[in-house]
């Protein structure tokens, strides 16, 4: 009884549709923000790594022990060799597609070497060349295995037709990837639901493997100690390996496993943590050996049991087959197609992301002339170019499968494959080792090295008179005995594959070295170099993008950005009027960009300017959202440090308000101590005195009448006195607290003058002599002519107390001017000392300290005054004797007799 | 690392000589795994060495390279967390 190929369709339908559950699940969860733990866990991560172990090596291994011993196992030490020394290489690796926002080994390669678009589209081009027979490797797998169980069933009889099965797999595997690499654009280019996927199909194919290799240890050779027994009698019974295959297979393992573009993607992309590469780094070589550990035994077993000629590739399915063990053969067969469908389904949505951000990306933008500056539709192109990418992608394998023919030469398709791959080695690891790689050097050695690979290795694969004629392999290109292809420069007898990898990978290195120490890098270069190889130094990323067509209107966009909108205008206006054009947008011109770059360096710095301005002139692969960003960043960070010089002004000068006020307040503050010791001082010198004197007119009995008169009188005029104190006193406070209410009236300013002149001089004992000057004498004034006459009043006594000279001599000269009114009144004294100037109009004042029987309240109510009736009274400096002047304002003058004077 | 102390605390330099192990095993795994092309070939004399004899030694290697980097995972995980790139 065997299993039917409809039930296998079956089973593996149901598998299907679970492992879409699985991815769907995933998905969700994830965008749901659950099962963190699990998706983002370091077992995830292992197992995804295991999408190496493709149909190739599920099934092939096996055919590979059986034709040629342990040679097979060299595809494994590689990789373990790499994983256990992840803290050279993938350790940085990991830390640099972090930090770089790497999305593919042609976008690592090309940021590297001043992200450069011209090498990520060689380097897609190789993955492309190098993976597609690969792919085509996988579907022929799955169609072979199918088969087996048809001719298992049908004895060959009913034909089972192998392209058909070869198109729906094929279309399978597309829908498949489409759905779940495809949904979103991913920042990171993560992609959980896949991830999971593989991982379910990681842990199937490890257990179907080791489920077979079980069976035929203990079910079919009786033991372990039976089963070496066995392989020691065997065809290959002893090690038989050449050191120089053995070594150089192991290299180009170790290269291809860090090379892939599948591989970098599961490593390198989708790590989410760098603490799981740890973990990796012993998981995963454990699962390679488990993989790898029945391998001899099947292959050995398989030879003895199975009739001769069967296919070594097919053992791990016909020996169950074989023994009636259909549930272990369908595991086995799900084993294998889940190592074909993972491989498949990741390598397509590597080279799907390289192809379209690398290619298909660059010339849609071309195409669409600005399009690098829109942004709003630039996603839906990605995702539909994406698409686009799988579907090609996955097309090209089967159009490869259909025109090989299925041939049996796929098993070394494997390491051919892994040929082409592995050139991108020395660029790889010269660009996150050595800071003296340049693009040139990357570019010659990339070019070098493939060419050599589809020289040596891809074009004689298809055998004698396919792609080279025999007398090209016999006596070289052109004739040129050194360029046999499997005798370069006269060296025969090598292996062909220890050839091929020998010369493409050395020469390429050379080509690679040698370029790059005789070559000068851009600036772009040189900074992306020191990023890469200082990766745990410089943290900054900086994203790559592909985008590429910049011109004048980048330029004007981003100069906008940073210089303002009205002044990139008038700017590129002036430039495009300058090119003699009409228009808003000038010719990129050298001289224009020059002259950009220095009005851009004004703002940002030169060497900002420089970077943004040569990225966009350049078309390079950092993107024109990314300057814009960069470029939005520092005209925000000006205005911020403007904004905030502005506001460190204001504090400041609201500190100096502050302090002016403070000392303001305890100038105040002493005045008022100051004004309350004078006003104590003040009233105590006549209190006494009254006191004093009424108790010698109380105690003492004998007193001579004209004592007491004397006595009575001298109490009288220190009460006088004491009263004058007091009005004077109330008089200040009620003009200080602006209680005074003025009585207007109307008179000649001469009369005014003549009334206090007369109070004074007839009042006093002084000779004082006043004379007043004839100007303005008509003026009418319209004020408080009362307050008037008390400030005239104050001045003139004054004069008359305090003016020295032999005949005093006080004149007042009225005088009109724009402002109103002035009246000076000067004596011809020695008038006011300099320093005492400033302090004649404060409270309780004295000129030269002098003991007269004025409280030194005078001047500071005339200022009072003054001020009240809107004028204002000062000291004159420059005169001969004391001087002050009075001022009036117009409003208390009379209009017309103004007018009329 | 030119004014680096000479001599750090023991669980320091313990660590640094743990960092190292990490960074010389995949030296081992080398030169362990290439000690078959000194293997004679099944033509020379005495013949070659028996494919059971192969399997144990490859596998037995490999079982080596995993327990010891599991070992030294668990060992240097505190270290690795907060990456400590200097070379001594």
């Amino acid at each position: 009884m065997n299993v039917g190929i409809n039930q296998l369709i079956f089973v593996c339908l149901a598998y299907v549709v679970f492992l879409f559950a699985v991815a769907f699940l995933a998905e969700r969860a994830s965008a749901q923000g659950r099962f963190a733990a699990i998706l983002r866990s370091p077992l995830i991560y292992t197992l995804s790594l295991s999408i190496y172990c493709t149909a190739w090596t599920f099934y092939g291994a096996v055919g590979y022990a059986a034709r040629s011993g342990l040679e097979y196992v060299t595809i494994y030490l590689g990789p373990s060799l790499v994983m256990i020394g992840w803290w050279w290489i993938l350790r940085r690796l990991v830390s640099i597609g972090r930090s770089q926002r790497v999305t593919s080994i042609a976008d690592l390669i090309s940021s590297r070497y001043g992200k450069s678009n011209a090498l990520a589209i060689v380097v897609t081009l190789m993955a492309v060349i190098g993976v597609t027979p690969y792919i085509a490797l996988q579907l022929q797998s799955v169609v072979l295995s199918l088969s087996i169980f048809a001719t298992a069933e049908g004895a060959g009889g009913q034909g089972f037709n192998a392209t058909p099965a070869a198109f729906w797999v094929a279309t399978g595997l597309a829908l498949f990837t489409v759905l779940f690499g495809t949904r979103n654009l991913n920042v990171n280019e993560r992609h959980h639901g896949i991830v999971i996927a593989v991982a379910v199909e990681a842990v199937v194919k490890l257990v179907a493997l080791l489920a077979v290799g079980i069976f035929v240890v203990w079910g079919l050779a009786g033991g372990l100690t039976e089963t070496l027994a066995r392989i020691d009698a065997s065809d290959i019974g002893e090690w038989e390996v050449q050191g120089s295959r053995w070594t150089a297979l192991t290299l180009l393992s170790a290269a291809a496993f860090l090379c892939l573009p599948r591989m970098f993607q599961v490593m390198v992309v989708e790590n989410d943590d760098e603490r799981h590469l740890q973990i990796a780094s012993w998981a995963f070589p454990a699962y390679l050996m488990l993989m790898s550990l029945f391998v001899v035994p099947i292959a050995v077993v398989g030879l003895d049991l199975l009739p001769a000629g069967s296919n070594p590739d097919l053992f791990v399915l016909s020996l169950p087959l074989s023994q009636n063990q259909n549930g272990l053969a369908t595991l086995s067969f799900l084993g294998g197609f889940s190592s074909a469908t993972s491989m498949v389904i990741v390598a397509t949505l590597a080279l799907s992301t390289m192809v379209s951000n690398h290619i298909v990306m660059p010339v849609w933008l071309a195409l669409r002339q600005g399009g690098a500056t829109q942004s709003g539709d630039v996603r839906g192109v990605i995702i539909l170019s994406r698409r686009f990418c799988i579907l090609l992608t996955i097309a090209l394998g089967f159009l490869y499968y259909r025109a090989s023919g299925g041939s049996g030469a796929l098993a070394a398709i494997g390491t051919i494959s892994f040929g082409g791959v592995a050139q991108f080695l020395p660029a790889l690891l010269g660009g996150i080792f050595w800071r003296g790689a340049t693009r040139a050097g990357a570019l010659c050695g990339l070019g070098t090295g493939f060419a050599l690979w589809i020289f040596t290795m891809l074009l004689p694969s298809f055998g004698m008179d396919v792609a080279l004629s025999k007398d090209t392999f016999e006596h070289g290109l052109m004739g040129l005995s050194w360029l046999r292809p499997q005798a370069l420069f006269g060296i025969e007898g090598l292996d062909p594959t220890v050839h091929a990898v020998v010369w493409s990978l050395s020469l390429n290195t050379l080509a690679f070295t040698l370029v790059s120490i005789f070559s000068f890098p851009e600036p772009i270069e040189r900074l992306q170099g020191a990023q890469f190889v200082n990766v745990s130094d410089h943290a900054g990323p900086s994203r790559v993008w592909t985008a590429s067509v910049a011109g004048s209107e980048d330029l004007m966009i981003m100069s906008q950005r940073i210089m303002g909108a009205s002044e990139a205008q008038i700017f590129f206006q002036k430039q495009t009027e300058a090119q003699g054009l009409s228009g808003h947008l000038p010719e990129p011109t050298p001289a224009f960009i020059e002259a950009l770059e220095r009005e851009l360096a004004a703002s940002v710095g030169a060497a900002t300017a420089h970077a943004m301005v040569s990225q966009i002139v350049g078309g390079s692969a950092i993107s024109v959202q990314d300057l814009l960003a960069v470029a939005d960043e520092s005209a925000q960070m000006l205005e911020y440090s403007s904004q905030l010089e502005q506001k460190s002004r204001q504090l400041s000068e609201t500190a100096a308000k502050l302090q002016a006020a403070n000392e303001k307040l305890t100038q105040l503050s002493l005045q008022k101590d100051g004004f309350l010791s004078q006003i104590s001082h003040e009233l105590r010198t006549p209190m006494t005195s009254i006191r004093s004197f009424s108790e010698i007119l109380r105690d003492t009995g004998s007193l001579s009448e004209a004592d007491k008169t004397r006595y009575a009188s001298i109490i009288h005029a220190e009460t006088i006195r004491l009263t004058r104190l007091l009005d004077d006193l109330l008089d200040l406070s009620v003009l200080e607290n602006g209680q005074v209410s003025l009585h207007l009236a109307q008179e000649p300013l001469h009369l005014v003058l003549e009334r206090a002149v007369t109070t004074v001089v007839s009042g006093g004992e002084g000779g004082l002599q006043v004379q007043i000057t004839p100007q303005a004498k008509n003026v009418v004034l319209n004020t408080d002519l009362d307050r008037l006459v008390q400030v005239f009043i104050n001045l003139i006594s004054n004069a008359q107390k305090y003016c020295q000279a032999e005949t005093p001599k006080l004149t007042i000269i009225p005088c009109l001017t724009p402002t109103g009114l002035t009246i000076d009144f000067i004596d011809n004294g020695t008038g006011i000392a300099v320093d005492e100037r400033v302090v004649i109009f404060e409270k309780f004042y004295r000129v030269g300290g002098s003991q007269g029987d004025g409280a030194g309240l005078g001047l500071a109510i005339c200022q009072e005054i003054m001020e009240r009736l809107g004028g204002e009274i000062r000291y004159l400096e420059g005169k001969a004797g004391a001087a002050f002047q009075v001022s009036l304002p117009h409003s208390a003058l009379v209009v017309e007799t103004a007018a009329a004077s | 690392m030119a004014n680096g102390p000479v001599f750090l605390e023991r669980q320091t330099y313990r660590m640094r000589r743990l960092m190292d192990a990490v960074r010389l095993l995949p030296l081992l795994g080398v030169a362990l795994w290439m000690v078959p092309l000194m293997w004679p070939l099944p033509d020379a004399e005495g013949g070659g060495i028996a494919m059971s004899t192969a399997l144990r030694y490859l596998f037995g290697v490999w079982l080596l390279l995993v327990v010891m980097r599991a070992l030294l995972w668990r060992k240097t995980r505190p270290q690795v967390t907060a990456p400590q790139d200097a070379p001594e």
